[in-house]
């Protein structure tokens, strides 16, 4: 009898990583949407492109390399147990590892699906560079860079995190971080702020006057519905990194986990709505969208142990943080057409230090290490790789290029093809 | 014959088009333009940077009519596209040398 008990946690805590998995990937469809409504028609199929192809990118090289780097999954998941390789032996292994162990631990669930939930993850984080580049880089410079970030640059870090391996050996890290605002969200707005700093603003955004040049975005229908999309994946996001879903206290924590982070999001569209109201005089629906992902940003790093008045305050303080950055950085001449570097890079940064308002663990030193080690390792070696890539191939369109729209220039084909360009 | 070219607010296009209908006159092409004249354009504001709007779209109907039509024709055409307010067009007439019915060969008033 027991024995069924526990082939039913095994089940169930294996379709609850499956089930999130699939939202989070979802997530790949809420960020094409959201950047594609962002930029203009005319790099509409580019922005679109990378945006698949990323994902495609960060599921493979995860698979080949970036797993083992990670969590020791064996090169090309060769630590993974196949179908074929779950035989009568297997299953009685795991039969007698939960009779061991109880129902105490993480207990028992397919080494798939831990990794088929992880690699979503991977994608998430490169696919926050995507929009901060937009409307300028050549397409397979960002590709190539995808195939470091997710085969390396992500995965070594996320086994200091996650993983729990010590630095190269010099420290371990005590840092604590439910769902990834440093892990992922920092880690891709580090890359992302690499390679905008290399690649340089969009023709004529900044001009000699001082003045900002507005480049509104093609589609805001889009833009909503991928921030919706983003939102309803988030519940994945946060909620499957609760990891277990099988027992009272843990099936408790996965709904405090939602409800808090869809708390933080309606918190950060709220205070994102007002805050820019009030500094431009008109509601800008672009940044309540950017608030109310900045809200589940914030939430990320501990959705779990605040109240969800607290959440709804954090996502709130992240929805006043992130509209401020985004004009901040217009001022640095730092140009992000989507507002991916402030959303999970600024935000992800209070995120991290957001755990202490609710966690009686974590510390602030713990915190403030672990987001040095992100950063720091994320942003050098992404300045390395986009330097690189950069002398090998270039990876900034020619300034006609550019004029004329990346569709036709790497795509050759108009996302909107009977409407006049701009 | 004379080529009516006229410049309006787009949602009048309807109300012109019922207008000239009712004084018999069938056929016209439409395009959708963008345009200017003592209305001026307004500022609107995108992330914190604000950008003006010069040209605003407008609907530019074209007609061909018989001679004895013109007058009428301007008649509907302004009882129809105004509104009173700033931006609701013009009306510019010109002579109209030749037109030709491509499937049947007709020309000049047969045309229209």
């Amino acid at each position: 009898m027991q024995d069924q008990i526990f082939e039913l946690q095994y089940a169930m805590d294996t379709f609850y990583f499956l089930i999130c998995g699939a939202l989070v990937m979802w997530m790949a469809a809420g960020f094409a949407m959201l950047e594609a409504g962002l930029v203009r028609t005319k790099n509409t199929t580019e922005i679109l492109t990378k945006n698949v192809a990323l994902f495609a990118i960060a599921c493979t090289m995860y698979l080949v390399c970036g797993y083992n780097f990670m969590y020791d999954g064996g090169i090309f998941l060769s630590g993974v147990t196949t179908v074929a390789g779950m035989d009568d032996a297997a299953i009685q292994a795991v039969l007698d590892a939960s009779n061991e162990s109880g129902f105490g631990d993480m207990g028992e669930y397919a080494g798939a699906s831990d990794f088929f939930f992880q690699v979503v993850f991977v994608a998430t984080a490169m696919s926050i560079v995507s929009g901060a580049v937009a409307e300028r880089m050549k397409l397979w410079a960002f590709l190539l860079f995808a195939v470091v970030m997710t085969g390396f640059i992500y995965p070594i870090e996320g086994g200091w995190t996650w993983g729990g391996k010590s630095v190269f050996g010099l420290y371990d890290l005590s840092y604590s971080d439910y769902a990834g605002s440093g892990i992922v969200h920092l880690a891709g707005a580090a890359a992302a702020l690499a390679g905008v700093l290399l690649l340089g603003p969009r023709t004529g955004k900044y001009q000699e006057s001082g003045v900002i040049k507005a480049i509104p975005g093609a589609n805001l229908p889009l833009a909503t519905l991928g921030t919706f999309i983003l939102w309803m994946g988030w519940f994945g996001f946060n909620g499957g990194s609760t990891l277990k879903l099988g027992g009272i206290g843990v099936a408790n924590e996965v709904a405090n986990v939602f409800l808090n982070t869809n708390a933080a999001a309606s918190g950060g569209l709220i205070a994102a709505m007002i805050t820019a109201r009030l500094l431009f005089g008109k509601t800008d629906l672009t940044m309540c969208l950017n608030g109310a992902l900045a809200g589940l940003v914030a939430i990320t790093a501990e959705p779990a142990d605040p109240t969800p008045l607290l959440s709804t305050f954090i996502g709130a303080i992240g929805g006043i943080i992130v509209v401020f950055s985004i004009v901040a950085l217009d001022k640095l001449k730092i140009d992000d057409p989507v507002g991916a570097i402030s959303v999970h890079g600024t935000v992800g940064i209070f995120g991290i230090f957001a755990v202490l308002l609710s966690d009686p663990d974590a510390t602030f030193m713990g915190q403030l290490v672990g987001m040095l080690t992100i950063f720091g390792w994320v942003f050098g070696t992404s300045l390395v790789a986009w330097m690189v890539i950069k002398t090998v191939m270039g990876i900034r369109v020619t300034a006609v290029e550019e004029e004329e729209g990346l569709d036709l220039i790497d795509c050759g084909m108009e996302a909107y093809p009977e409407f006049v360009n701009q | 014959m004379k080529l009516i070219t006229t410049i309006i607010k787009p949602f009048k296009l309807d109300d012109v088009r019922e207008a000239l209908s009712e004084i018999g006159i069938q056929g016209a092409t439409v395009t959708e333009v963008k345009g200017f004249g003592r209305q001026k354009g307004h500022t609107e504001m995108y992330r914190g940077a604000e950008y003006s709007v010069d040209f605003l779209p407008k609907i530019k109907f074209e007609v061909a009519v018989k001679d004895d039509l013109l007058e009428s024709a301007i008649e509907a055409i302004t009882g129809a596209a105004k509104t009173g307010h700033i931006g609701d067009g013009k009306i510019f007439v010109s002579d109209l040398l030749q037109s030709i019915r491509i499937r049947t060969g007709e020309s000049g008033d047969d045309a229209l």
